[in-house]
């Protein structure tokens, strides 16, 4: 029998603002314990959240980003469990009115595009951590991480398949980073995701019973606990039982889930508005201030990398993956020399995506943190374009940026790089090598192809590779055709 | 100098004629004999005390002293202090001290105010008697026999005794008004918003506000102009102009006009209090004011709404006394779930739970909409009908609490009956508008009676002036109780 998955995601993008979502307390990683926790993040007697304008500036520029209702006024209300590491018993979210509704995100798979629908996006605050290793027999708690605002990121059960879900998963994570309100940090949980998982009979237009994998904290873990549960009902069903709706656990030790929870005993969180604040109110004023210093988004600027820059739709793709490899994009180009500026795009971008991302990837290092800065670069392309260089030679150039050896020209010059496309020098070359290679010469002429190149090889040679090769074929050729 | 006004104790320090000192160790001397009796204070410092009083006296000294500088004024312990123990009436709490200042606390402090003492008050305010204390019930200075209303009744009792000149309370449902009602003392809960809740433990969020309980109007006046305030951090909190709430203490009364809500007036009323509270509107009348009757028809569901609103914000608001980070914890359990139910079982008392318990039943999903949300309703009616009334008149007049001071226990197995001493304060807190209850009377047991002044948003300064003229033509507010005066 032929099944369908359907999969929804709630995401939880930790926003990058300085302090808390509520307090003043900051929210830097890492921290030793309980110290970034102030009087209201451990809910002491008497003290009242005030709400970080930053926390929601940037859950509005995630609404006009993904095309979004952004609320005017919407409602911060209380959600009621306890557990320790919940200091105030109750966490600070939204839940009827949320500041997002709506909005939409394009993901391409297998080179198809598809719209995820997002049901809405909220503002709430994070707990702290209960720490279970390390305190034999007792749990310790680390409240820095308390109020810490998130934005949750929910969509409609859209997806289809564990890869889909991944490329939504990539999608909003570079969007996220993109339009800097999370900085993405998946190992540190700055963004983790929910995926709620059924499956139903192909054609079926009935959703099946779900089953939520909770906290997946890598695009990998996401993938292979979907693939898991999705076999796992399926196999369920198929065995003759049926699904209880439930939240599970993924264990990437095993790459199995296991049941955390069923409905049944699921928390009655008893939601209420927060009567310690004020229903948030955007006005029109501050969202056309925030649209106003909205980045242009990957969508527009893959589009115009294309249309404007004759750039391919893969090397488009590539280079807006993420805002600085898009950033850096711009700087180099704009420094490049050359009256074409296509061709300029297009050198600029293989360099980007080819060379400089290898470099990158076997030091392991981040775009931010490269050695070869955008003008470095622009100077070695600006010498590929006027000839100076040879791509051959290129490749030792970037080499010498890499190393931190200087500009371009300087290295071109320190390591006499410049390729030969005097005519006169490439001719006294040519005599030369014809002039030692009698046999070589004799066998071209006597037919034999193989021999004019292992010429052109000598003559490269004596050049030390820098002589303009098209020059040297030239002239080689037009002194043996005479001879 | 113990009956002085706060006033007349101001020019006093400021004439250097008593010190701080001479006059804090005079109520000290007056807690230290008496508080065995009433058990008004749960908390007195008197060496913490004193350097506050010596710090004033160089301060007046020095000449920078202002109007309360260096007057000693006793705090409800609902108020978190830095280094003083902030019970909040409850075990919970009972080891429990403030590493910070509530903004009132502050505000006090700056001023140069001396803090006496916390006062005892019902459990987390939730009592009309202040029986539900973990710290044992406060006795009226009147008769110790009967209570002194609540939840601010440690307050409106070391007023009362002379145990204090003035004090702090806070009013969620009447917590103010009724305790200074059966106490005879005068007492104001401002417009919700105008006293900062930051640092004043929680009981229900959307009703609680911070308010003055002094022996006159003209006293409540001068503690306003400290308590009210600015403060971004309750996000509550009402930024406005400054106001001097002394400034038309003695305007006349002329043209005032008088709402007199027929609801307030029905049946339920003793006689004696019906009875003192129209011989007090007749005064008013003499004063040049004139009434009208007003109808404020959902009042009476005002009750039952309060009873669904406070306690689900409660139920919440408690969540975080759970024996993990402070506070009480049971000494034995066995899991994490053992050690909360029984931090929770031994650390509150029996109103509290059962409040949580409330709350808890009207928050659950499919309750909320039948429970919470119609009772957020009424209370919008509510609001609507005081907008009404305020449309005919300035300030309405009713009595605060329905009978003077009940006995001791008179009235703790019945939570409904206790729960209608606050039918005549809670439609003010609902809607958030000031209210004030000054004295106007003494029953034939010699109990005092109380009448309620509510005035519109922001009113305050004019609700302080109609109290204050009906003070100098009356007398009611200087009867001492039997404690006051021994």
């Amino acid at each position: 029998m032929d099944w369908e998955i359907v999969i929804g995601l709630e995401t939880h993008a930790q926003l990058s603002t300085r302090s808390k979502i509520f307090s003043g307390a900051s929210t830097d990683f890492g921290s030793t314990p309980n110290t970034q926790a102030c009087a209201v993040d451990i809910a002491l007697p008497g003290v009242l959240p005030v709400l970080n304008v930053d926390a929601v500036d940037k859950a509005v520029r995630f609404g006009i980003a993904v095309g979004a209702t952004v609320n005017r006024r919407s409602v911060f209300a209380r959600k009621n469990y306890f557990y320790p590491d919940l200091p105030k018993g109750y966490q600070i979210s939204q839940f009827e009115i949320p500041v997002v509704e709506g909005g939409q995100l394009v993901i391409q798979t297998g080179g198809v595009e598809k719209t995820v629908h997002l049901t809405r996006a909220h503002l709430e605050e994070d707990a702290g951590k209960s720490l279970h290793e390390d305190y034999q027999g007792m749990t310790g708690i680390d409240l820095n991480r308390a109020g810490t605002p998130l934005l949750e990121i929910v969509t409609e059960p859209d997806m289809r398949s564990a890869e889909e879900a991944v490329e939504y998963a990539k999608t909003l994570h570079a969007l996220v980073r993109w339009i800097d309100i999370c900085d993405g940090n998946m190992q540190e949980g700055s963004f983790r995701c929910d995926a709620n998982v059924s499956v139903r009979k192909k054609g079926s237009d009935q959703l099946g019973t779900r089953r939520e994998i909770k906290n997946l904290n890598s695009f990998r873990f996401l993938q292979q606990a979907i693939e898991y549960e999705a076999q796992w009902q399926i196999e369920q069903i198929e065995d003759g039982g049926r699904i209880v709706q439930a939240t599970v656990l993924f264990d990437p030790d095993s790459g199995q889930t296991r049941l955390m929870r069923t409905k049944e005993d699921a928390h009655d969180y008893r939601y209420f508005p927060d009567p310690d604040l004020l229903p948030l109110e955007i006005d029109d004023a501050w969202l056309e201030r925030t649209r106003q210093n909205m980045p242009e988004l990957p969508v527009a600027r893959r589009q115009r990398y294309q249309t404007e820059l004759g750039l391919s739709d893969q090397d488009a793709v590539l280079l807006v993956s993420d805002r600085d490899t898009a950033d850096y994009f711009e700087a180099t180009l704009s420094k490049v020399e050359g009256n074409d500026r296509r061709a300029a795009a297009k050198l600029t971008a293989n360099w980007i995506n080819g060379e400089l991302a290898a470099a990158l990837n076997r030091a392991e290092l981040e775009l931010q943190a490269s050695p070869v800065s955008a003008a470095a670069l622009a100077g070695l392309v600006s010498r590929v374009i006027d000839k100076t260089l040879s791509s051959k030679l290129a490749k030792d150039v970037f080499e010498g940026l890499w190393k931190g050896e200087g500009s371009a020209d300087e290295i071109i010059d320190k390591r006499g790089l410049r390729q030969i496309s005097d005519s006169g020098a490439i001719e006294k070359l040519v005599d030369d090598v014809i002039a030692a290679n009698e046999q070589q010469v004799a066998d071209y002429l006597g037919g034999k192809q193989k021999a004019f190149n292992a010429l052109v090889g000598q003559v490269m040679k004596a050049s030390k590779g820098k002589a303009n090769p098209a020059q040297v074929n030239q002239i080689l050729k037009q002194k043996l055709d005479k001879s | 100098m113990i009956d002085s006004s706060l006033r007349a104790l101001s020019d006093k320090l400021a004439a250097r004629e008593i010190s701080s000192v001479e006059l804090t160790r005079a109520y000290l001397a007056r807690i230290d004999a008496h508080n065995a009796a009433v058990n008004a204070y749960i908390t007195v410092d008197p060496e913490a005390s004193l350097a506050q009083a010596e710090a004033a006296d160089k301060r007046i000294a020095k000449g920078e002293a202002q109007p309360l500088t260096g007057i000693p004024i006793a705090h409800k312990d609902i108020w978190c202090a830095r280094d003083w123990r902030t019970t909040c009436g409850s075990r919970m709490l009972e080891n429990f001290r403030a590493p910070y200042d509530a903004h009132v606390i502050q505000r006090f402090n700056d001023s140069g105010a001396v803090n006496l003492g916390k006062t005892n008050m019902d459990e987390f305010a939730m009592g009309s008697s202040n029986e539900t204390s973990w710290f044992g019930p406060v006795r009226n200075p009147w008769d110790q026999q009967r209570v002194p209303g609540g939840s601010s009744g440690g307050s409106a009792a070391a007023v009362a005794a002379a145990m204090a000149p003035a004090a702090t309370g806070t009013d969620t449902g009447g917590s103010i008004r009724q305790p200074a009602s059966l106490c005879g003392i005068s007492g104001l809960k401002p417009t919700y918003g105008l006293v900062s809740r930051y640092g004043m433990i929680a009981f229900a969020s959307s009703l609680d506000q911070g308010g003055p309980l002094a022996r006159s109007a003209e006293d409540l006046a001068l503690l306003l102009d400290v308590m009210v305030g600015f403060d971004p951090r309750d996000s509550t909190s009402l930024e406005r102009p400054e106001e001097d709430y002394s400034r038309m203490l003695d305007a006349p009364l002329s043209g005032l006009r008088i709402g007199l809500p027929r609801e307030y007036f029905s049946e339920g009323i003793s006689d004696e209090v019906r009875a003192a509270v129209e011989t007090a509107i007749g005064e008013y009348r003499k004063l040049g004011a004139t009434t009208v009757e007003v109808g404020l028809p959902a009042s009476e569901l005002s009750v039952p709404a309060y009873y669904v609103i406070a306690p689900a914000e409660a139920s919440s608001n408690l969540s975080r006394y759970d024996g993990v980070r402070y506070g009480f914890r049971a000494e034995e359990y066995t899991d994490l779930l053992d050690m909360y139910c029984k931090t929770r079982a031994q650390g509150f008392g029996a109103e509290v739970k059962r409040r949580i318990l409330i709350g808890t039943y009207v928050l659950s999903h499919g309750y909320y909409d039948a429970y919470y949300l119609k009772a957020q309703k009424i209370r919008r009616l509510i609001a609507r009908d005081f907008a009404q009334a305020f449309e005919q008149c300035d300030v309405i007049m009713s009595p605060t609490s329905p009978s003077t001071a009940f006995g001791i226990g008179d009235r703790t197995t019945d939570p409904v009956q206790m729960y209608l001493s606050d039918i005549f304060t809670i439609a003010a807190n609902l809607a958030g508008l000031p209210g004030m209850s000054i004295p106007c009377g003494i029953d034939s047991a010699g109990l005092p009676i109380g009448l309620q002044l509510i005035g519109n948003y922001f009113s305050e300064a004019r609700m302080l002036n109609a109290a204050h003229l009906f003070q100098t033509n009356t007398d009611w507010h200087t009867r001492k109780s039997p404690v006051a005066a021994s």
